[in-house]
């Protein structure tokens, strides 16, 4: 093991450089996710016959299937149909596919936690059904949704990790180009990426515990 | 249309990824169930210093990819020469990781039966062991098979991470697959449906007890 050689300086940047690709995948993803899993959750929410169905339908499969292979797909399987993405938007794709399916159960569950009442007491009030949606039911609905939200974050941030598969220049990525150059440096390089690693799910992981406390 | 050909052509190397894919999964259940209970355990014993080894297990543990961790068994390791076959290496990269999930969701099952049934179990002169095992572990069961479930379906979407170091599973055989027949699209769909007739079925088992449990409080 050669601890001082694998912590090199510029292995030390190069692992950053792959962090940084890391986060940047992980948020544009979380982002898009997270926008198409509340227009899901909430269609699935509202029971509109035949559109719910159809989504139901697509969700359960996409949250039942490996990522990885969801990540095959959108790199290598979409452009034998036309579609070609590179490495980025291809990961990008994958990620948001699957998260979305299961951030829409999030929201999904979150809105069936508010109390029915609620929403007749709006009704009856005057609201119209989009109105007690967006006004009673969401906000009250979101806030019982951070801590999961957080959670799916993390998983995010690792699952980011999958698309060494398909070269992504990320954290995995850069550690095994490292790796390859040295044998002695695998395991000093291995666990400062799991350190970094780490820090940031962990960190995320405490805020989210703290949210928990402050809500409920 | 889908290439139904490549499917009857490589049905044995479908066949045998999927065998591989399931055996992997069990064995990972079987090794993650033993080392979850124990730092399960460990976390809520009267023992300072177990309760660190078992919240420093489950918390760095479950903050960290899995794939870096089957990647230490599988490149790691060897390095200072401790080597396993793919397979080997990944299942244990997925034992490790799936005993940190599956210790938290023991602990919140001993956590939700009450603490007067270990008061009890001790002052009628159980050790705090048999007291664990007799009476609070079988009580503790029934409420955590929905969510163990759950881990397992995890499980096996995530015992995928094999294809990535060549692990003989469903994953890996696709991509032999594809790169015999260089079709992607179709060769992928048919290990997709492969993942689903077994995540499927345990999505539904699971719902189906959830449901139970819930009407049964």
């Amino acid at each position: 093991m050669d601890f001082i050689g694998a912590y090199a300086p510029a292995h030390l940047k190069f692992l950053l450089e792959g962090f940084a690709v890391t986060l940047k995948v992980a948020f544009i993803s979380i982002l898009f996710s997270f926008a198409i899993g509340i227009v899901i959750g909430v269609l699935r929410y509202s029971r509109i016959p035949f559109v719910s169905h159809i989504l139901a339908i697509g969700v359960e499969t996409i949250r039942n299937l490996p990522l990885l292979l969801i990540i095959f797909f959108t790199y290598f399987a979409l452009p034998e149909i036309g579609f070609k993405l590179d490495k980025f938007y291809a990961a990008i794709l994958a990620l948001v596919i699957f998260e979305s399916a299961m951030l829409s159960e999030i929201v999904r569950s979150g809105l069936n936690s508010i109390e029915k009442g609620q929403i007749e007491a709006a009704r009856s009030s005057g609201l119209t059904y989009t109105q007690t949606l967006w006004h009673i039911v969401l906000p009250q609905a979101l806030r019982r949704m951070v801590p999961p939200i957080v959670g799916q974050f993390i998983s995010l941030l690792k699952d980011t990790s999958l698309a060494v598969v398909i070269a992504l220049p990320e954290l995995m990525n850069h550690a095994q180009i490292i790796n390859g150059r040295n044998v002695n440096y695998v395991i000093p390089i291995f666990l400062l990426v799991a350190i970094m690693y780490f820090i940031v799910n962990y960190s995320l992981s405490l805020i989210s515990r703290r949210l928990e406390h402050k809500h409920l | 249309m889908l290439n139904y050909s490549i499917l009857i052509e490589h049905w044995d190397m479908y066949t045998q990824g999927f065998a591989n894919t399931l055996k992997a999964s069990v064995l990972a259940l079987i090794g993650s169930l033993a080392i979850g209970t124990v730092m399960a355990v460990f976390r809520i014993a009267p023992i300072r210093p177990l309760n660190w080894i078992g919240a420093a297990y489950v918390e760095f543990i479950r903050n960290i990819p899995l794939i870096l961790i089957v990647f230490v068994f599988f490149v790691g390791l060897p390095a200072i020469g401790i080597r396993f076959d793919s397979f080997t290496a990944g299942t244990l990269g997925l034992t490790v990781y799936t005993a940190a999930f599956i210790a938290e969701v023991i602990r919140a099952g001993i956590l939700s039966v009450p603490k007067g049934q270990m008061e009890a179990a001790r002052s009628s002169g159980l050790t705090y062991l048999q007291a664990m095992w007799y009476i609070i572990l079988p009580q503790a069961i029934k409420i955590v098979i929905p969510p163990m479930g759950n881990q397992f379906i995890n499980l096996v979407k995530n015992s995928s991470v094999l294809g990535v170091i060549a692990g003989l599973d469903l994953m890996y055989f696709g991509d032999l697959i594809s790169s015999e027949t260089f079709v992607t699209f179709d060769v992928y769909i048919f290990v997709a449906i492969f993942y689903l007739l077994l995540t499927i079925p345990l999505s539904l088992g699971v719902g189906a007890l959830e449901r139970r449990l819930a009407r049964s409080r």
